[in-house]
C-alpha cells in the first residue's frame, strides 16, 4: 500500500478563529477514504487546506513523498490533487460540455482531452446528452455528475469530494453513491466528506471521525459502522 | 430635393453604422476587463489617446514607415495594458471599489497631463489621407470604411477566443465563479494580467483606426470616453453582446442626430436618450 | 484645545483682509476659499461613495445660468441663480434617481458623472449663439461710474466684499457638512458606503438618503458656480465645466481627506500652492505641469493613503477607531 497523501498535525483557521487542531490523516493509493462528522467540525475546512484554498498555520502536507504546504493554489492540480467543492460550483452560464473542458486546462491533460471527455462520458452518459446545456439549468443530481466529470479530466491521483450528496433528493443520493462506487472500482483513490454517515460508511474503505476540529477515532468502515458510538450519536439507533 | 435629402441621410446612417463598429469593439475591451476584473478603467478612452500618439511619434517624429508604426503601437498598447494592472490596479483590488475608480481617474488625469507636457496642445496628424468612395451622391472615406471592417473582424476574432479555445473559455468562467478557479489550476492574476494587456491592445488597434480618420490632441478621450461610459452601462457592464448592440445603436443616434441638428447635437440626444433608457430599464438594456 | 486653536485661526482668518493685503493676494483668498466650498459640497456625497466624476457640470450650469440670465435677458443674477440651481436639481435628480433605485451605484455613477461634465460643457459650447461658446461670455457690466457695487446685479469691485461672501459660504458648507455627519450619526452613513443591505437591514431608507444628498451636494456646487462667475465676471466651458475641473475637484477632496470636514479645504490648499509654485517655478509651461502631479499624487494617495493627508494625521492623534478604509485583508 503505498501512501499518497499524509496530512500530519495540521492546524488550520480563518479569521482569527481556529477551525482544525493538529489533525492527521493519510490516504493511500487505491483506497478509498471517508471523514465523517457533525456540522461544523471542520471537515471542509480540511479538504481546503489540502487543496490549499486555506492556510494551515501548522503542520505537514506531504503528496507522493513531495511536501507542498507552500505551493499555491492553482498549482494542486498539477500534482494529482482534484478538489471537487461543496454545493459542486460549476460555472453557470457555460454548458456541460465547456465546463468539462475546464477539467482539463492545465497543461498536462490537455494533450489527453479528447480521450478524458470519451471516459467522462463513459461514466457518465447522461452528461453526453446534456453536452450543450447551460450547467446553471440542470437539476442537482446532474450538476454533481458534472461536478465530480470535471475533476475528473485531470484525471487526478486523488480526489476530493466534499459532500457530495448534500442538496440531493434521496432518490439521487442513491445514484450519487453508486457513482462514486463506479469512479472508485475504475481506480481512483477518493477522500469523500460526508454527513450520509450510512450511506459513505458502506462504500468506503476506511473513515475519519472528525468533531471539533479534532479526529476522535479512526478505522475500518465496517467497523465504524457497528461501533454503538457511532449509532447512538449519528445513526440515532440505541 | 427629396432625393439628394434622403441620400444624405442614408450617407449618415452608414457612417454611424461604421462608427458603431469602432465604438463596439472598445465597448468589448472595455467589458472584457470588468467581467474579468471587476475593474472599469475609467482612462480607456485615455489609453487610445496615448497609443495614438505612439503610432504618431514613430511615424512623424521617428519616421518608422506606417504600418511598423502601427505595429508599435499595438504592442505599446499591450504593454501599457499590463503596467496598468500590475501597477497600479493590482495594489488597490482588495480595497474599496471606490478606490479602483479613482485611481484609474487619476491615470485619466495623469495620462492627458502628460501628453500635454510632451507632445504639447496643438492638434497633430499623421498627414495621411485616404481618398474617398463615392457611390452615386454618397461620399463614405476609406479610412472609416477601413476602420469598419478592421473592427468587425477583431471582435468576431476575440468571439472565437473566448469560445473556442482554452484560455478563452477560462476568462469567461473567472466572472462566473472566481473562487473556483484554482481548482481547476488556472492562476487568477495570470488571467487578469493577460486581460489587460488584451484590453490595451484593444485600445491600440482603435488607436490604429482612429489616426487615420482624427487629429490627435490630448484631450481626444473625452470625445469617445464619455459615450463609451454610456454604450456600457446601456448594454449592461460586463456584458459584451449588450455592449455591441448598444454601441451600435447609441452610434445611430449621434450620427443621425448629427446630421439633423449641428454635430454636437448628436451626443447630446444620444445621452439624453440614454437618460431615458436609465429610467425605464436602470440594469442596463440587457439582463447579464 | 484643538477647537480654541480652531477658532482662534478663524478669527485670524476673518480680520486678514483688513490687513491690506494686495489685490493678488486677496484673490488668492478668495479664490482659496471658493473652492474649499467646492470641494466640500463634492465630499458630501463623496465620502457615501457616490464618486461624482462631474461635478463641475453643476458649477456650469449655476455659472452660465446668471451671466446668460443677465445678459440675454436682462434678469438679475438673484434670479438668474434660481434658474441655475433648478437646473442643476433637475440634472442631479436623472442622473441620480435611477440607479439609486437599483443598487448599481459605484460604477455607474463614476460613469454617467464622467459622461455628464462633458455633456454640459459640449451643450454650452453647440449654444454658441447664446453663450460666446468656446471664448466664453462676460457678464454685462452694471457697475456705474463711480460706483464700486450693484446689488441688483451681484457684481462688487471691492475684494474685501468678496472674501467675506466667500468665507461666509464656506463656513456655510463647513456647518452643512457637519450637519450631515451629525444627523445620520457617523456609523450609518459610512454603512450605506460599506454596505448597503446591512444598511437597510436596520431601517435607513438609502433610496431616499441617496438623492438627499445628491441633491444638496449639487445644489450647494451650482452655487459655488454661481459666485465663481460673479466674482471673475468672466466664464468659459474650460473652465468650469470640463472634466479636468470635475477631476480637480476629486483629487483635491482626495488629497485633503473627504471624510474629515477641513480636509477638502486642505486639499484645496494644496492644490493652490501647487499650481501657484509651479507657476512661479515653470512660468508659462506650468499649464500641463500641475495636472501630471496632480494624477501622479491621486494615484499614490489612493493606493498609500486613501484617507487623505488630513485624515492621516488626525488618524495618529484620534485614540478612537477611525473608520479605516481598506478591507481586512489588505
Amino acid at each position: 500500500m503505498t501512501v499518497l497523501l499524509e496530512i500530519k498535525e495540521v492546524s488550520a483557521g480563518y479569521n482569527g478563529l481556529k477551525a482544525l487542531f493538529g489533525v492527521s490523516i493519510q490516504v493511500n493509493a487505491g483506497e478509498a477514504v471517508a471523514v465523517i462528522g457533525p456540522n461544523g467540525a471542520g471537515k471542509t475546512t480540511l479538504l481546503r487546506v489540502i487543496s490549499r484554498l486555506v492556510a494551515a498555520t501548522e503542520g505537514s502536507l506531504v503528496m507522493e513523498g513531495l511536501s507542498y504546504a507552500d505551493l499555491p493554489a492553482h498549482e494542486i492540480l498539477a500534482l494529482g490533487i482534484a478538489h471537487v467543492p461543496e454545493g459542486r460550483r460549476l460555472f453557470p452560464r457555460l454548458t456541460v460540455l465547456e465546463n468539462l473542458r475546464l477539467g482539463a486546462y492545465i497543461t498536462s491533460a490537455r494533450g489527453q482531452y479528447e480521450d478524458r471527455l470519451a471516459f467522462v462520458y463513459s461514466l457518465f452518459p447522461r452528461l453526453r446528452d446534456r453536452a450543450s446545456q447551460l450547467t446553471g439549468t440542470m437539476s442537482g443530481g446532474e450538476q454533481q455528475m458534472c461536478a465530480i466529470g470535471r475533476a475528473l479530466m485531470s484525471k487526478p491521483k486523488l480526489l476530493l469530494l466534499d459532500e457530495p450528496s448534500a442538496g440531493l433528493a434521496p432518490v439521487m443520493v442513491q445514484s450519487m453513491f453508486e457513482m462514486i462506487r463506479q469512479i472508485r472500482d475504475a481506480g481512483f483513490t477518493v477522500l469523500i466528506v460526508e454527513q450520509n454517515i450510512q450511506q459513505v460508511l458502506k462504500l468506503v474503505d476506511r473513515a475519519y471521525l472528525l468533531e471539533a476540529g479534532q479526529i476522535r477515532r479512526c478505522g475500518g468502515a465496517a467497523e465504524l459502522l457497528q461501533s454503538s458510538e457511532i449509532r447512538q450519536a449519528y445513526l440515532g439507533v440505541s | 430635393m427629396m432625393q439628394i435629402f434622403d441620400i444624405f441621410l442614408l450617407e449618415a446612417v452608414i457612417n454611424g453604422l461604421m462608427l458603431g463598429g469602432l465604438l463596439a469593439l472598445l465597448a468589448l475591451g472595455l467589458n472584457l476587463i470588468f467581467g474579468v476584473i471587476e475593474v472599469v478603467w475609467i482612462c480607456y478612452a485615455e489609453l487610445i489617446m496615448v497609443s495614438m500618439y505612439s503610432i504618431w511619434w514613430l511615424f512623424k517624429v521617428i519616421g518608422v514607415p506606417l504600418p511598423i508604426a502601427m505595429t508599435g503601437g499595438l504592442v505599446f498598447g499591450c504593454v501599457i495594458g499590463y503596467a496598468l494592472h500590475r501597477f497600479i490596479i493590482r495594489p488597490v483590488l482588495s480595497a474599496e471599489p471606490i478606490n479602483q475608480l479613482l485611481v484609474t481617474g487619476g491615470v485619466l488625469f495623469f495620462l492627458q497631463a502628460a501628453a500635454t507636457v510632451v507632445f504639447g496642445i496643438e492638434y497633430k496628424n499623421i498627414g495621411v489621407n485616404l481618398p474617398s468612395l463615392n457611390i452615386g451622391e454618397i461620399s463614405l472615406s476609406w479610412s472609416r470604411i477601413i476602420g469598419f471592417i478592421v473592427s468587425i473582424a477583431a471582435i468576431a476574432a476575440t468571439y472565437l477566443f473566448l469560445n473556442r479555445t482554452f484560455l478563452g473559455t477560462a476568462i469567461r468562467a473567472i466572472s462566473q465563479d472566481r473562487q473556483v478557479m484554482p481548482l481547476i489550476g488556472v492562476n487568477a492574476e495570470k488571467i487578469y494580467l493577460l486581460t489587460s494587456a488584451v484590453g490595451g491592445a484593444m485600445a491600440a488597434l482603435a488607436a490604429c483606426l482612429l489616426v487615420l480618420q482624427y487629429d490627435l490632441h490630448p484631450a481626444v478621450g473625452l470625445t469617445f470616453g464619455p459615450i463609451l461610459f454610456v454604450i456600457c452601462v446601456l448594454g449592461g457592464l460586463g456584458n459584451l453582446i449588450g455592449g455591441f448592440i448598444a454601441a451600435f445603436i447609441l452610434a445611430q443616434i449621434i450620427s443621425i442626430g448629427g446630421y439633423f441638428l449641428q454635430g454636437e447635437w448628436g451626443y447630446v440626444i444620444a445621452f439624453g436618450f440614454f437618460i431615458v433608457a436609465m429610467f425605464v430599464r436602470p440594469q442596463g438594456l440587457f439582463k447579464r | 484645545m484643538i477647537k480654541k486653536i480652531g477658532w482662534l485661526l478663524l478669527v485670524i482668518l476673518g480680520t486678514l483682509p483688513l490687513l491690506g493685503l494686495g489685490s493678488y493676494p486677496m484673490h488668492l483668498l478668495i479664490v482659496a476659499l471658493l473652492w474649499s466650498y467646492i470641494y466640500t459640497s463634492w465630499s458630501i456625497m463623496g465620502r457615501l461613495g457616490l464618486v461624482s466624476f462631474g461635478h463641475s457640470a453643476f458649477i456650469g450650469v449655476g455659472a452660465y445660468s446668471v451671466v446668460m440670465m443677465w445678459n440675454l435677458f436682462g434678469w438679475s443674477p438673484w434670479v438668474g441663480a434660481l434658474v441655475g440651481i433648478a437646473v442643476s436639481l433637475v440634472i442631479a435628480f436623472l442622473i441620480g434617481w435611477p440607479c439609486f433605485r437599483f443598487k448599481i451605484v459605484g460604477n455607474y455613477f463614476a460613469m454617467v458623472t464622467l459622461a455628464l461634465s462633458e455633456i454640459v460643457r459640449l451643450v454650452i459650447v453647440a449654444m454658441r449663439e447664446q453663450t460666446g461658446g468656446s471664448l466664453g461670455m462676460t457678464p454685462k457690466a452694471a457697475v456705474a461710474e463711480g460706483s464700486s457695487y450693484s446689488i441688483l446685479a451681484l457684481q462688487f469691485s471691492n475684494k474685501i466684499v468678496w472674501f467675506y461672501v466667500v468665507m461666509g459660504f464656506w463656513l456655510l458648507g463647513l456647518f452643512i457638512w457637519h450637519k450631515v455627519d451629525r444627523s445620520m450619526s457617523r456609523l450609518a452613513l459610512e454603512a450605506i458606503a460599506e454596505d448597503e443591505e446591512a444598511a437597510s437591514s436596520i431601517g435607513i431608507n438609502i433610496s431616499r438618503t441617496k438623492m438627499a444628498i445628491t441633491l444638496l451636494s449639487a445644489l450647494m456646487t451650482c452655487i459655488g458656480g454661481i459666485l465663481y462667475a460673479q466674482y471673475q465676471l468672466y466664464v468659459n466651458p474650460q473652465t468650469v465645466a470640463s472634466l479636468t475641473v470635475s477631476l480637480q475637484i476629486v483629487f483635491g477632496a482626495i488629497a485633503g481627506g473627504m471624510f474629515v470636514m477641513l480636509g477638502p479645504t486642505v486639499g484645496a490648499l494644496l492644490l493652490l500652492f501647487l499650481s501657484e509654485s509651479l507657476r512661479i517655478v515653470l512660468g508659462s509651461q506650468s499649464q500641463g505641469v500641475d495636472q501630471l502631479i496632480y494624477g501622479a499624487l491621486l494615484i499614490l494617495f489612493i493606493i498609500y493613503m486613501p484617507k487623505g493627508i488630513l485624515g492621516t494625521l488626525l488618524a495618529r492623534f484620534d485614540q478612537k477607531p477611525v473608520r479605516v478604509h481598506t478591507s481586512p485583508t489588505s
